[in-house]
């Protein structure tokens, strides 16, 4: 009998191995396409089943927190003011994934960061934590609050991004139109599709963060960084440009004019300082043609102008000079047109460096990083990333930029508040006559010890259409923005 | 163990010391004792694994729990020690882990399933109590089935009554009316006495695998004579074929009267290897293989529910949310476990339907992964085969049958579930020895673990010596008497 026994011995050996063959192939060879399969819920029922961390405002305000609910996803994401802070906060769907601070910090927020690690016995042996870590971010709510009505309020298209000069943080980047995320990270399915789709198909792109992932022509604010190089080349502010109302590009028919055709100094020339206070193209063209493109993108690249893989730590579109493959290329780049493209970061980043006396600071957003129990675990330390001016420099172009502000049209102006600024009215399109400019104000404040710098930017004149400037649409909202911040202390 | 000779481990003298009278074989019990306690340690590590990962206050109640649960491992070790001191040594600790991790997987899935509400209102009755006080009455019964249980050969004398009593467990839920033999999943394989519920069918395997054995044993000639020769093969004489045909009959009966697939492919299966191992006769594998596909064929066409077990196992994408829910949901968590699976605590038993039953094994392969599911095959092949090999050393013949099915039954068993699981196999309802929740599995399978002991402790028990008769002299040695040629 013994022989039989044998053999059945081996048949179950062969079950065996059966079994262990079709587990590796369903476990480890198809174990992939089961894990992402798109009717497998575990995954994203695995991130709600952990209690995310907040996300508040410096100040402690809360942003985005969470709330128990009986269904299966176990925690609801709450967005308190949900539109005011959207372009930074993101949003958090199950099923389109997450956006904004939301994605950049979902490893904190989730709770699987190695920062949050060891805080625990079980994290030891579990190697995750049961809740997520918190951010408190560099954002004034007020403030924020303020940029966001500002821009509502004239019904605009456009951002407003404010920095403190002397560390980099991000006092406030409001975008509009803008929506409310509390519908992305709804539980209802439907729900949530019904107003992804509907964000989707709005032209006016109410989901796109405009101050970090769109970048514009900047125009004459671009008259910074020209102004900058040529202070750094030993130009002064009573140096002697070109003044003339209207120049043809070098080699062909092309006429560059001034604003209105309007003379510069005597129409011959001007000083630096006057050229820059009234935005002058033609000074400003041939000053860039006298720099040469190598000069203009050094100068550029120190204001952080064409830095790649920028993240704040949301991700943030390059800015670029262009190629500047000719002389009239130049000519134009000069003046920020062309294909010169910066995002309103940037240029904030360009008045914030100017305010510091010339050195450029690691603009951020995450000011702390907190525990569960929001104890703090790391601090983000100011960053000096470059300097991209001399201090005495940097003062003579803030003394230019006071002088621009003062030649600045526009409401709002602000009494006790002395701003040194630069607007830009940016040309784009394809049919440049017809096509709504873009308008632009960059400014910091108090000029002689300043706490803050902004660039706001109006997509296709706002309101105002054709007849847009810089000074008559952005620099109102920009100046707003500064007196709500100034003035609420 | 026995008392090992200093420095002659290994050495002829030791080899023959072992076999001569006079020495005792060891008896490895202190081995199983340390096995049984590692086992208690590994059960404890996963419930402390469970608990951190389920955010729960790690206090020191996990080690009393590990502590009593290592009592009950004691208790157990010291009545196999009175009533089995041969058994092997193996098989209990492979029986403790899966038990205990068994016990630890039914809490883990409780506290998955505390949240749930169904639609009607009600909620998730926690079950790992219930299977704790199961497995403690599970453990009492071990120890009177060996020790009541001297010889396993006394169970041949009372084949025929196990027999019956067999059938009737196994058929009485399918004819009772459904207010005490209520359709459960689509089964009727339950008799509800209220809150307390059994299942006969995994009684009635064992008792019926008593009964073939004995049966088989007493009637193995006959088996043996060949009728016709049909392909080289020599077929059974068609009068022969009677208990192969009932046990078909009452296969095919458990798959219409109780809609249970699994058991009745179980049993078929433990049948046919009894009556190979009996006769040595292949022609009856063939025979009952060819009688099988018949009747599975015949389910295939005749049964709907038979018909969508099959289409979800060759398509359970077709209907994703509703037929092929479970087994996609299994997949789901195998796949998601991967190599190392997603840690003890850590996977989501709340998607698997029927987690602490028949899909217990595919929770295990999401959070112990690859890995941790092969381990837990590893040890049924380790169980299996030990009793199998007690099988192989026993010297009756009643021995040898009834212990090759029981251990063929667990790994069958096994292999149909697992199988079912991992879609190497139609799904079909059917426990996890050991492993699952139920009161009925358990005792059964205790049952059976206690035969499997009582047979390997006749296989490696020392024979008995007769009593030595008193000594005479060889003839050879006997004087030589000249006697006197009487005159």
């Amino acid at each position: 009998m013994n022989t039989p026994l044998r053999r059945v011995g081996l048949a179950m050996m062969a079950m065996f191995l059966l079994l262990l063959g079709n587990a590796t192939y369903v476990q480890v060879i198809k174990g992939d396409d089961y894990r992402k399969d798109p009717l497998n819920d575990r995954v994203i029922l695995e991130q709600y089943s952990r209690e995310r961390g907040q996300i508040i405002a410096s100040d402690g305000t809360p942003l985005a927190a969470v709330q128990k609910t009986d269904d299966r996803l176990e925690y609801l994401r709450t967005y308190s003011n949900g539109p005011v802070f959207a372009p930074v906060t993101g949003y958090f769907s199950w099923i389109y994934g997450a956006g904004g601070m939301e994605r950049a910090e979902d490893d904190l927020l989730n709770g699987s960061d190695d920062r949050l690690f060891t805080r625990r016995v079980s994290d030891l042996i579990t190697g995750r934590d049961p809740k997520g870590g918190s951010l408190q971010l560099t954002i004034d709510a007020k403030l924020q609050q303020a940029a966001f009505d500002q821009l509502q309020s004239q019904d605009v298209t456009g951002t407003v991004v404010a920095i403190r000069p002397q560390t980099g943080e991000i006092l406030a980047m409001a975008s509009t139109p803008s929506y409310d995320p509390n519908v992305l990270a709804s539980h209802d399915a439907e729900a949530q599709e019904e107003a992804w789709k509907a964000f989707d198909a709005d032209p006016g792109k109410p989901t796109l963060n405009r101050a970090v992932h769109e970048n514009y022509p900047p125009g004459s604010t671009f008259k910074l960084v020209v102004a900058a190089a040529a202070l750094a080349e030993g130009k002064t502010k009573d140096s002697q440009v070109d003044g003339r109302p209207v120049i043809t590009l070098p080699g062909t028919n092309t006429p560059l004019p001034n604003f209105n055709d309007t003379n510069c100094g005597n129409g011959v020339t001007a000083t630096l300082e006057e050229a820059l206070a009234k935005s002058c193209n033609t000074a400003f063209a041939v000053l860039a043609n006298e720099l040469g493109a190598d000069k203009l993108r050094d100068q550029a690249a120190k204001f952080g102008i064409g830095e790649q893989d920028l993240t704040i730590p949301l991700s943030v579109v390059p800015s670029t000079l262009g190629p500047i493959s000719d002389t009239p290329s130049l000519y134009q780049t000069g003046i920020g047109q062309k294909d010169v493209r910066v995002t309103p970061l940037a240029n904030a980043m360009v008045a914030a460096t100017i305010a510091n006396g010339g050195v450029r600071m690691q603009p951020h957003l995450v000011g702390k990083i907190l525990a569960p129990d929001l104890q703090t675990i790391s601090e983000t330390k100011p960053d000096e990333v470059d300097e991209a001016m001399d201090a005495d420099q940097a003062a003579v172009l803030r003394d230019m930029m006071i002088a621009s502000e003062n030649n600045t049209s526009g409401g709002g102006k602000l009494r006790n508040v002395t701003i040194a600024s630069k607007t830009g009215t940016a040309e784009h399109g394809e049919d440049v006559g017809s096509t709504n400019p873009h308008a632009w104000y960059v400014a910091f404040a108090p000029a002689e010890k300043p706490e803050i710098a902004i660039a706001v930017i109006v997509e296709n004149g706002g309101q105002q259409g054709l007849s847009a400037t810089g000074g008559r649409v952005a620099a109102p909202i920009g100046r707003a923005v500064i007196g709500a911040y100034l003035g609420g202390r | 163990m026995g008392s090992p000779v200093p420095g002659a481990e290994g050495t002829p003298l030791a080899a023959a010391s072992s076999t001569s009278p006079g020495l005792r074989p060891p008896t490895r019990r202190s081995t199983e004792l340390f096995m049984l306690a590692f086992a208690a340690v590994l059960v404890t590590c996963a419930l402390i694994l469970v608990e951190a990962n389920q955010e729960r206050e790690l206090s020191m109640q996990i080690v009393w729990l590990g502590l009593a649960y290592l009592g009950l491992l004691t208790v157990v070790h010291l009545a196999v020690r009175k009533w089995a001191p041969y058994a092997d040594p193996v098989i209990m600790p492979c029986v403790a882990l899966l038990n205990g991790l068994g016990l630890v997987m039914i809490h883990r899935i409780d506290l998955a399933m505390a949240d749930v509400k169904y639609a009607d209102g009600s909620t998730w009755s926690i079950a790992a109590p219930k299977q704790v006080l199961w497995t403690a009455i599970a453990l009492v019964l071990f120890c009177t089935a060996l020790k009541v249980l001297s010889d396993h050969r006394t169970l041949a004398r009372y084949g025929y009554t196990f027999g019956l009593l067999g059938l009737f467990a196994l058929v009485l839920p399918g004819v009772l009316p459904s207010f005490i033999a209520p359709e459960i999943n689509g089964a009727k394989i339950w008799l509800s006495f209220g809150a307390f519920s059994i299942q006969p069918g995994e009684f009635a395997k064992i008792l019926l695998m008593v009964f073939f054995a004995a049966f088989l044993v007493s009637k193995r000639d006959l088996f043996t004579i060949a009728g016709r020769r049909v392909l080289g093969l020599d077929l059974p004489r068609a009068r022969d074929l009677g208990p192969l045909v009932a046990a078909w009959a009452v296969g095919v009966s458990i798959m219409v009267l109780q809609k249970d697939l699994g058991s009745s492919l179980l049993f078929f299966g433990i049948v046919l290897v009894l009556l190979y191992v009996a006769t040595e006769r292949a022609a009856w594998v063939v025979l009952g293989v060819v009688m099988f596909c018949v009747g599975a064929f015949a389910a295939w066409k005749l049964f709907g529910h038979v018909q969508i077990r099959v289409q979800n196992w060759l398509d359970p994408f077709a209907d994703p949310y509703d037929r092929g829910h479970q087994i996609l949901e299994s997949l789901f968590g195998l796949g998601t476990g991967g190599l190392f699976g997603a840690g003890l605590g850590g996977g989501r038993p709340d998607e698997i339907p029927e987690a602490n039953t028949d899909f217990i094994t595919a929770v295990i392969g999401e959070e112990l992964g690859f890995v941790g599911l092969s381990a837990v095959l590893l040890i049924y092949t380790v169980f299996a085969l030990r009793g199998l090999r007690s099988a192989l050393a026993v010297r009756d013949t009643f021995g040898k049958l009834l212990g090759g099915g029981l251990a063929f039954a667990v790994a069958f068993q096994i292999f149909i579930v697992v199988g079912g699981v991992t879609k190497l196999i139609p799904m079909t309802g059917i426990t996890a020895p050991f492993l699952s929740y139920g009161g009925s599995s358990l005792l059964a399978n205790y049952i059976l673990a206690a035969l499997l002991l009582r047979i390997s402790n006749a296989a490696r028990a020392p024979k008995t010596t007769p009593k030595p008769r008193p000594q005479q002299p060889a003839i050879a040695d006997q004087f030589t008497v000249m006697v006197e040629r009487p005159k």
